[in-house]
């Protein structure tokens, strides 16, 4: 469903990719898991089109997204839920989620659109109660939830994830976690960026990891889970942090 | 604001209109009222930018003045009926602001503002150096006022019902386009391009359009402006009044439609009032632009309203 190859990008005269190659078959979820650094949210935004200038080349459904603006890729079916959640903070939950469909009512397609609100608030009933609140007024774990309930308002076949559950309570991470599973019945594809990897890793059918802009290992997300770099590298990092850093 | 709650405001609004324009019988009231609502116009059209698209325009008296300059040239020298010079200036001024907007938008960043500061001086030389169309410095005289069937609309009672008519319709219509799939897009943009991208917003493009929105209706209010006082020069749209228009709007409040009115108001009746502040106009702007935003970045209107409400929660 989406291929990348070779691709190379970063920010002006800085290379951040240095030739990444990545795939995700339809109905995977595929973890990118990788330090702080690595350009794994570059990668992400590359694909978006948030990304200015790239080479190499990225196909979804066999079609080059090389050119083509943000909007035209929302519109084949690309979702992003960026880091840091970038939701409108002055802005109503309902309106936020609006925003989310604005190319489909651009469409005239109102009706479908209050019918993907019913769905998302389904998904994520604490949203259906705070709908006329202001986004900025939600917490942590329900604004990450606003921007994916967003990013499902676009309704997209594939949906890429910036660190869904980074600064999330355990408790909220396992819930993300469900919904992304529950997503992926429904025959939603997923390119998943975590910190988490451990987490990651436990859902995904695959996983890459990316350091410094290469590729460094890819595989069944299980193999992953046991290969001993993974676990020295990222998994006991994980741990540690988990341990000292977040108490 | 809601369905509801708009009709409310918008029937209140006209009550307020149809009250003044019996009850004002007073000449220099009723021009005061009309220039309060011209400079409404311009607050608002301002604010759609400003406020919403979080862009900042520092010659917006260029479009003022080409809708001023361009419906009393085309009346005046070519014989032209107000009515048809008017859709032209507006669509010419939609048009101008929309090739300044698209590439100088497209880079983030305060370019608008550096374009339209370029824009506001090339407007006002145009206006004052153009003898032959603009009568130069001394400005046009004999601009025909607007008729509707066998009724002459001019300064006095005739003229501030139509101003204000005029801006009940651009609140009305300014209201709902908030509340729109444009308006959230709009929002959107002032707080993060690249989430609004993410959402399908093709930002670009949509700050070009409400640029050039914006232009239009400041186009309009100079349009109003020259017909209703018949007479223009290129002082009234120089780069001071750029700079009044975003003092109007930093007071009322960045996007509010309602503190248009409010700071459109106080900078129209403070120089009545106060008649030494003429002499010192431009450093008042900037103190107050300077003290708003460092005390009050919501604007007066908003900031009086939560210092109020903070003092309601606290007794
Ligand atoms: N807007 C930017 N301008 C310039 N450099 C940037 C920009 N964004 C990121 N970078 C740089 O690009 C590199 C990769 O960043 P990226 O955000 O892709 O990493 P990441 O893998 O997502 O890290 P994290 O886990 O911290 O989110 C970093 O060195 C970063 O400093
Ligand atoms: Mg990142």
């Amino acid at each position: 469903m989406l291929t990348i190859r070779n691709l190379r990008g970063g920010y002006g005269r800085i290379e951040v990719l240095h030739g990444v190659s990545l795939s995700v078959r339809r109905g995977e979820v595929v973890a990118l898991v990788g330090a702080n650094g690595a350009g794994k949210s570059t990668l992400l935004k590359a694909v978006s089109g948030l990304l200015p200038q790239w080479t190499g080349e990225v196909l979804f459904d066999g079609r080059p997204l090389q050119g083509k603006k943000p909007p035209e890729i929302v519109a084949l079916g690309v979702g992003l839920v960026p880091e840091g959640r970038w939701i409108f903070p002055p802005m109503s939950v309902v309106d936020n989620l609006r925003l989310g469909a604005y190319l489909r009512l651009r469409r005239g397609d109102h009706k479908g659109v209050e019918e993907e609100l019913e769905r998302v608030y389904e998904l994520f009933p604490i949203l259906a109660e705070r709908r006329r609140q202001p986004a900025g007024i939600l917490s942590g774990g329900e604004q990450q939830m606003l921007a994916m309930g967003r990013a499902l308002m676009t309704r997209p076949r594939m949906l890429l994830l910036d660190e869904p559950t980074t600064g999330l309570a355990p408790l909220l991470v396992e819930k993300i976690f469900q919904i992304i599973a529950r997503l992926r019945d429904e025959s939603l594809t997923f390119l998943l960026v975590e910190q988490n990897a451990q987490g990651a890793l436990a859902l995904a059918d695959r996983g890459y990891v990316l350091e410094t802009g290469r590729m460094v290992l890819q595989g069944r997300a299980r193999e992953l889970l046991e290969d001993q770099e993974v676990k020295r590298a990222y998994l006991g990092r994980d741990y540690k942090e988990f341990v000292e850093g977040r108490v | 604001m809601t369905g509801k709650r708009r009709l409310w405001a918008t029937t209140a609004f006209a009550g307020a209109i149809a009250v003044a324009s019996m009850a004002v019988s007073n000449a220099y009231h009723q021009q005061l009222l009309t220039v309060i609502g011209i400079h409404t116009l311009l607050a608002l059209g301002l604010n759609m930018l400003m406020g919403y698209a979080g862009q900042i325009s520092l010659g917006h008296a260029a479009f003022y003045g080409l809708g001023a300059y361009g419906t009393g040239i085309l009346t005046t020298h070519y014989g032209w009926s107000p009515w048809a010079a008017f859709p032209l200036v507006l669509v010419a001024a939609g048009a101008v602001a929309y090739v300044i907007g698209r590439p100088t938008l497209k880079l983030s960043g305060y370019y608008l503002a550096m374009g339209t500061l370029g824009l506001g001086i090339i407007g006002h030389v145009i206006f004052r150096e153009w003898d032959s169309m603009t009568g130069g410095a001394s400005g046009m005289v004999g601009i025909p006022p607007l008729q509707v069937g066998g009724t002459v609309l001019s300064l006095g009672r005739s003229g501030m019902i139509l101003v204000w008519v005029v801006v009940l319709m651009a609140f009305f219509f300014c209201d709902r386009l908030v509340d729109s799939r444009i308006g959230r897009a709009l929002r959107a943009l002032g707080d993060s391009q690249g989430a609004a991208a993410a959402c399908g917003v093709d930002t670009g493009r949509l700050k070009a359009v409400i640029f050039s929105f914006s232009a239009v209706l400041t186009a309009l209010a100079g349009f109003l402006y020259a017909h209703l006082v018949g007479f223009i020069s290129p002082s009234s749209f120089d780069f001071l009044m750029s700079i009044r228009m975003v003092t109007m709007v930093v007071i009322g409040g960045m996007a509010s439609i309602y503190g248009s009115l409010f700071g459109a108001s106080v900078i129209t009746l403070l120089p009545e009032w106060l008649h030494v502040f003429s002499d010192y106009e431009m450093m008042v702007y900037g103190l107050v632009l300077m003290l708003v935003m460092i005390f009050l970045p919501q604007g007066l209107t908003r900031g009086v309203l939560d210092a109020l409400e903070g003092v309601k929660s606290e007794s």
